[in-house]
């Protein structure tokens, strides 16, 4: 990619002896997953558009334990929460954003209890917040009039009871927010969660992401919007099972916002 | 021998009540073999939960048909009751509706329960209807057969019955129908006794009444034995719920004792315990058998219903996969019973029996389906949260027994190895910026 993005770590920080707004908590899936790399960069892309001073840890930074948690390895997740939270405070963070639920979930509720106190937000609550401050517009654009249905992801969802930021951020693009029959508190998993994500599924009669794609394909949507670099991937390989990627995109909340200003 | 029928009724009551006494003990002994759990913070919330979920029934009526049902079976059940309190003291006593003399109200009264008797009537046929012929999908599945599926319809006959008894009670109580006020509906079932003689009709509302309340205390000691206890833990069990987000898993606190052991660059790994300091069994982690769970999560086996709310929203259910909420709590309170009464035959200690909850009750194949979405502990009425005894037995596969499957146990390794549960090199995690 030709264009610079502007992605300052906390060392950097540290070295000018400046603390950043915010640190954007990249994830696993936001740092490795090419699809998720996606999405990490039209977040960044939004920030520095809205310039808001923020840094990464990069090499710095480590998974935060959600899915060995999930999986019962309570041991390895409070290895790696401990070590974290020691790096975190190292550099004195007070304000986390992230793109991943899983990561914001984990560091949100079960951080303080290990010494890990921050004030953690999910990137769409966090776009929300610089929209309402002015500091971000959005125009509709090129999703002006789309039908547009969200996915809940269970991790911001009903584990955070998170609704509404997304939604808002959808109807701010001049789009048809269109739900599906399980949405919200009753939205419908896409497989991936509980450690399901690295693992073969146990024997069934469909995959989930599968049932849940069909919820999506019923209501004859144009886009279907994520917000939770897992569930991109399980609901995109869905559509790809339905053999409708040419003409239903899963996409990110942060990618709708920067494509529509044409970031 | 004028007082023969006080003395009988004291008795049925006495029997009926102790009994009952004596498996709500064993019930709070059961419950207690958990472990301790603190849930003595935030008090008003706890309250508040219990006044809204279990007295207000807001999540019930989430589905509107079962929910409007069971609020008029609910409602029925409590002021219906209210006559009860009439009946025992009319039984000790020898009285005959004592609360009759207060006049204009009590009328009103009775004709309060007559109207709710009708509609729980109705309800309750409808419940029947939708469990035996319309077959809801949720009543039907692998964990609903025998004693299960047998269970509920008991409920609703047992139901069916009180309200007719109740009505026929009304109906041929010659004195009550002279007084034409009150008899709302029990007015149109009298004249079906019209043409017996009075004694006739006399013995009919003595044997209806006497029907009546030894059917009620007949189903107060059959309630122990159902998935019905949900009419009294239900109050217990939205109280004790938790308040965290549904997302937040606790942290084992024996765990954090060992992390901060291994990450105190002071502490001498040779050294020798100091005496009185440690324990000496190290402890369990994770759960393979009811004691090793919490009293909540025990308390949220007896509490369930096996309404199904549970697995009709489990996405590991609707997809074919073997594991149901539901059955998660059913086979914890059935090992959890089995164990009560292991104890109740070996004189207050259990004797290892050479059973489990998991692998005898649930599998592993059960417990790794689960995408721990918390669509089940959203769709309980009652507060009940399967998936925390679900990662607990997780907890045990993995940190006791190393029986992650072999997927998960790559993810592991990586995440150890490289900070990822990927095999990326963790020098490699700003990559993407210059991509």
């Amino acid at each position: 990619m030709s264009e610079l993005l502007n992605v300052p770590t906390m060392a950097d920080f540290m070295a000018q002896g400046k603390q950043p707004e915010v640190l954007f908590w990249v994830g696993c899936a936001g740092s490795f997953d090419d699809r998720a790399k996606k999405i990490t960069k039209a977040f960044v892309k939004l920030l520095n558009k809205a310039n808001v001073e923020f840094a990464v840890l990069g090499t710095e930074e480590s998974c935060t334990g959600d899915p060995a948690k999930r999986a019962g390895n309570e041991f390895l997740f409070q290895m790696q929460a401990v070590t974290n939270i020691e790096v975190l405070n190292a550099y004195d963070i007070k304000k986390i954003v992230t793109a991943c639920p899983h990561c914001f979930n984990t560091i949100k509720n079960e951080y303080p209890g290990l010494g890990g106190n921050y004030e953690v937000m999910h990137h769409t609550q966090f776009l929300k917040t610089l929209l309402d401050e002015g500091r971000l517009t959005i125009e509709g654009g090129q999703f002006k009039g789309k039908r547009i249905t969200f996915h809940d992801p269970c991790y911001l969802g009903r584990a955070n009871n998170v609704y509404e930021a997304p939604r808002d951020l959808i109807k701010k693009l001049e789009a048809e927010l269109i739900e599906m029959k399980n949405c919200k508190r009753t939205g419908l998993c896409c497989g991936a969660g509980g450690a399901q994500m690295f693992k073969d599924a146990e024997k069934g009669n469909k995959e989930v992401n599968i049932e849940r794609t069909e919820q999506a394909l019923e209501i004859k949507p144009e886009i279907i919007a994520a917000g939770c670099p897992f569930c991109n991937t399980m609901m995109t390989d869905g559509v790809k099972a339905k053999d409708k990627e040419k003409d239903l995109p899963v996409m990110d909340i942060a990618e709708l916002i920067a494509n529509a200003q044409d970031l | 021998m004028s007082y023969l029928p006080n003395i009988l009724f004291a008795m049925a009551l006495i029997i009926g009540v102790g009994y009952f006494v004596k498996n709500v003990k064993k019930l709070i002994r059961n419950i207690k073999l958990g472990h301790d759990v603190d849930v003595s913070d935030n008090k008003s919330q706890r309250w508040k939960n219990m006044a809204m979920i279990a007295l207000g029934q807001t999540k019930m009526i989430r589905r509107p048909i079962a929910g409007i049902l069971h609020v008029i079976v609910y409602v029925g059940f409590i002021v219906i009751n209210i006559e009860v309190l009439e009946i025992i003291i009319d039984g000790l006593f020898g009285t005959h509706r004592l609360f009759s003399a207060i006049g204009k109200p009590y009328d009103v009264l009775i004709g309060i329960f007559e109207i709710l008797a009708v509609l729980v009537f109705i309800s309750v046929i409808l419940f029947w209807m939708r469990r035996n012929m319309i077959k809801l999908k949720r009543f039907w599945k692998p964990e609903m057969t025998s004693w299960p599926k047998n269970d509920g319809n008991f409920i609703l006959y047992f139901e069916m019955v009180l309200m007719t008894l109740f009505l026929v009670m009304n109906a041929t109580d010659v004195h009550f129908q002279n007084m034409n006020s009150g008899n709302v509906v029990s007015q149109f079932i009298a004249p079906f006794f019209s043409s017996l003689s009075e004694t006739t009709v006399h013995v009919i509302e003595r044997a209806a009444w006497w029907m009546h309340i030894l059917g009620i205390l007949v189903f107060l000691n059959y309630l122990y034995f159902s998935k019905h206890l949900h009419i009294l833990l239900a109050f217990p069990n939205t109280y004790y719920g938790s308040l965290k987000p549904k997302g937040q898993f606790d942290n084992l606190e024996a765990v954090t004792k060992e992390v901060k052991l291994m990450m105190d660059p002071n502490i001498d790994p040779f050294a020798a315990p100091v005496e009185g300091t440690s324990t000496d069994t190290p402890a369990k982690f994770g759960a393979s058998d009811v004691q090793d769970l919490n009293w909540v999560q025990l308390l949220n086996a007896y509490t369930c219903t096996e309404c199904g709310r549970c697995t009709s929203e489990c996405p590991a259910n609707q997809t074919g996969k073997k594991l149901s909420p539901r059955k998660i709590m059913m086979d914890t309170r059935d090992r959890l019973e089995e164990v009560g009464k292991n104890i109740d035959l070996n004189k207050g200690t259990f004797k290892e029996d050479g059973k489990q909850l998991l692998d005898d009750y649930i599998t592993r194949e059960e417990l790794w389906a689960c995408t721990s979405c918390n669509a089940c502990v959203e769709a309980c009425p009652v507060s009940i949260n399967p998936l925390s005894i679900i990662i607990d037995m997780r907890r045990y596969l993995v940190m006791e027994q190393s029986a992650a499957p072999t997927e998960l146990n790559s993810m592991i390794t990586n995440i150890e190895n490289n900070g990822a549960p990927w095999p990326y090199n963790q020098m490699d995690r700003l990559n993407w910026k210059n991509e």
